[in-house]
């Protein structure tokens, strides 16, 4: 599903350049339920922002479901991001002015157009048919990430990424986010990348990989 | 399914989602589409009230005066420049009838200022002898009594015709016609007053008209060197208005032809037709017109800086939202569509509001009897575009903006 070789990222810091990634080689088979643990400026995130396509590597290469991705224009790489990839935030980011359904309805906006009715059926899968109409204020945390895993999941994407989706919730709806999410992944054999820095939840996944100072310093298999 | 309404709806709800914000930014182009067209529908209306009033001296009149033409600029017709040796005379009035094709009437006119007197009025006023064919090639209607005809005028009958105003001073309470009266040192019968005409150009009403031939009985006319009687003016009508610019040429070679002018010389006349009055007065009114929407459109520029300036605020507002959209899926394409749909939607509704505006202010000026105003739809259709314009010009660089933000400085953004 994802073959990552040699991959950099480097910014320029003043002068001098901060490497963010350093030869990360990494690869996720089709199916795979994988945590990444670090602690924070590990790159661990900039890693989910080039599995994603939002961010370009400096060097590498990055194969997508046995395309190279690495090269794309802004444009294609966008394309993909709308079809392929779904984000799952640990802040949501919901926009505050649209509804709950109208919200899972943006996720099909930019690939294919809404479709009211499997809108509707995402956001009961992730038990909200009930609060299709309320804005995100007037949800709870929890609710609000179920929403966006509505959004993620209403395009059918081959592969889900998770920037530490319980980091900003109680252990209680952190705990429901997970099962959700593995259910997700045992029903319907999506790819399911997650960070995180809970070692609880981590311990849900197949396998482990820490990162450290821009590099993957060990995996552990479950 | 229905994806091409989805920019709008999201652009409205842009829109709706900041009420005063886009009330305000609305307001502006408003003002300035609204005053585009009530300005120029005062400047329209002014140039119909006149080419109205023009057409009312008779649509096909041309006249000729004596006088060397001088041009100023690009106005043509020119002034007059009289003087004391006036070449134009009656026997080129009868040389026109007779050898200029494509013209229904002729008539000379000399005009003088006499003193009229009925024993209890007293009163001076410029006295014109005419030929009959004066009043049709004018315009100029009888209101009461009868213009002099034919017969009266080849037996050089003493009959007068009155000015409206004329008439109400020389008879302020009894009916002038039929009353006589010392006009000069002749004793003259009013047989007309004529219908008023109001203050337009070469209003009736203060004049008095006596047939050509009975004039001369009183006032000396003037001779020419060759011993033509001279006149201060020859009016005639042209049969078909297109055919103007073919009896002008016609004219002036006929007149320089009897006055004896050497090729270099100027034309000692001039002929004007009512209808290049028209059109130099249309074209004046036309540049005026230009300037005062010219003036109006720097409000509307202002309202298209207000545009611009809101919508930067808004794109900087939902950075987040940005990101949001890019991460699922949106391209550069749809961002910047997007924020492009919701200016041109903020200054089409300022338009289409400043249209109903400006409307009104004309319709109640006009109403009102302060000026004549005329929305017509060519300044309708240019102030829409030029505000739509706006909007897609002034909108074009925020949503330019919105469109190349990278993803992740979006995302991460509060």
């Amino acid at each position: 599903m994802i073959k990552l070789e040699h991959i950099t990222k480097t910014y320029p810091m003043g002068k001098r350049e901060l490497n963010v990634l350093r030869d990360v080689n990494l690869e996720i088979e089709k199916g795979e339920l994988l945590a990444i643990m670090g602690p924070s400026g590990s790159g661990k995130s900039t890693m989910l922002n080039l599995m994603g396509c939002l961010d370009k590597p400096t060097s590498g290469t990055y194969i997508l479901d046995g395309k190279e991705v690495s090269r794309l224009s802004g444009g294609e790489l966008a394309q993909i991001r709308g079809k392929k990839i779904g984000f799952i935030f640990q802040t949501f980011n919901l926009l505050p002015r649209l509804s709950a359904l109208a919200n899972v309805e943006l996720g099909m906006r930019y690939v294919g157009g809404s479709d009211r009715k499997k809108a509707v059926e995402a956001l009961e899968k992730v038990g909200l048919g009930e609060r299709i109409t309320h804005r995100p204020t007037e949800l709870s945390g929890g609710e609000q990430q179920r929403v966006a895993i509505a959004r993620a999941l209403v395009k059918s994407p081959p592969l889900l990424l998770a920037d530490e989706p319980t980091g900003n919730l109680d252990s209680k709806s952190g705990g429901e986010i997970i099962s959700i999410l593995t259910a997700l992944h045992a029903e319907q054999g999506i790819t399911l990348v997650m960070i995180t820095h809970d070692a609880g939840i981590a311990r849900h996944c197949q396998r482990i990989v820490h990162f450290m100072d821009g590099q993957i310093i060990s995996e552990e298999r479950l | 399914m229905k994806k091409w309404f989805d920019p709008i709806l999201t652009a409205w709800t842009g829109v709706i989602s900041h009420k005063l914000r886009s009330f305000l930014t609305i307001l502006g182009i408003v003002i300035g589409v609204g005053a585009v067209i009530a300005l120029m529908s005062v400047g329209r209306g002014a140039e119909s009230d006149i080419l109205s009033n023009i057409q009312s001296l008779g649509a096909n009149l041309v006249t000729v005066r004596p006088g060397v033409t001088m041009s100023f600029g690009g106005v043509r017709g020119g002034f007059s420049m009289g003087g004391g040796s006036s070449t134009l005379t009656l026997e080129d009035a009868d040389a026109i009838a007779a050898q200029v094709a494509n013209i229904s009437a002729v008539s000379p006119a000399n005009s003088s200022n006499l003193q009229l007197n009925t024993g209890e009025e007293n009163m001076n006023a410029q006295v014109t002898g005419v030929n009959p064919r004066y009043f049709e090639i004018n315009n100029i209607s009888v209101a009461s009594g009868a213009l002099f005809s034919d017969s009266e005028y080849d037996s050089s009958a003493k009959v007068i015709v009155l000015g409206s105003n004329v008439a109400t001073t020389l008879f302020p309470n009894d009916d002038p016609i039929g009353q006589q009266l010392r006009m000069g040192t002749i004793i003259v019968r009013v047989i007309g007053v004529l219908a008023e005409k109001g203050a337009s150009f070469g209003s009736p009403d203060d004049g008095v008209f006596i047939p050509l031939t009975a004039m001369q009985q009183t006032v000396a006319f003037n001779r020419t060197a060759q011993g033509g009687h001279t006149v201060s003016s020859i009016s005639l009508t042209v049969s078909d208005q297109a055919m103007t610019q073919t009896v002008i040429d016609d004219l002036t070679s006929l007149l320089r032809t009897r006055h004896h002018l050497a090729a270099t010389t100027d034309n000692d006349f001039n002929i004007q037709s009512v209808q290049d009055l028209a059109e130099t007065i249309s074209s004046a009114i036309g540049t005026f017109t230009i300037l005062l929407g010219a003036i109006a459109a720097i409000s509307l520029l202002v309202g298209g800086i207000g545009v611009m300036n809101i919508m930067l605020v808004s794109v900087l507002e939902r950075t987040r939202e940005i990101g949001i959209r890019k991460a699922l899926g949106a391209r550069e394409a749809d961002i910047w569509g997007q924020f492009l749909i919701e200016a041109a939607f903020l200054s089409l509704a300022g338009g289409i509001v400043g249209i109903i505006l400006g409307w009104g202010v004309a319709f109640t000026v006009e109403r009102l009897g302060i000026l004549t105003t005329l929305v017509t739809p060519d300044i309708v259709i240019l102030a829409v575009s030029v505000s739509v314009g706006m909007g897609l010009f002034f909108g074009f660089y925020p949503a330019w903006n919105a469109a190349r933000l990278n993803p992740i400085d979006a995302l991460r953004s509060e």
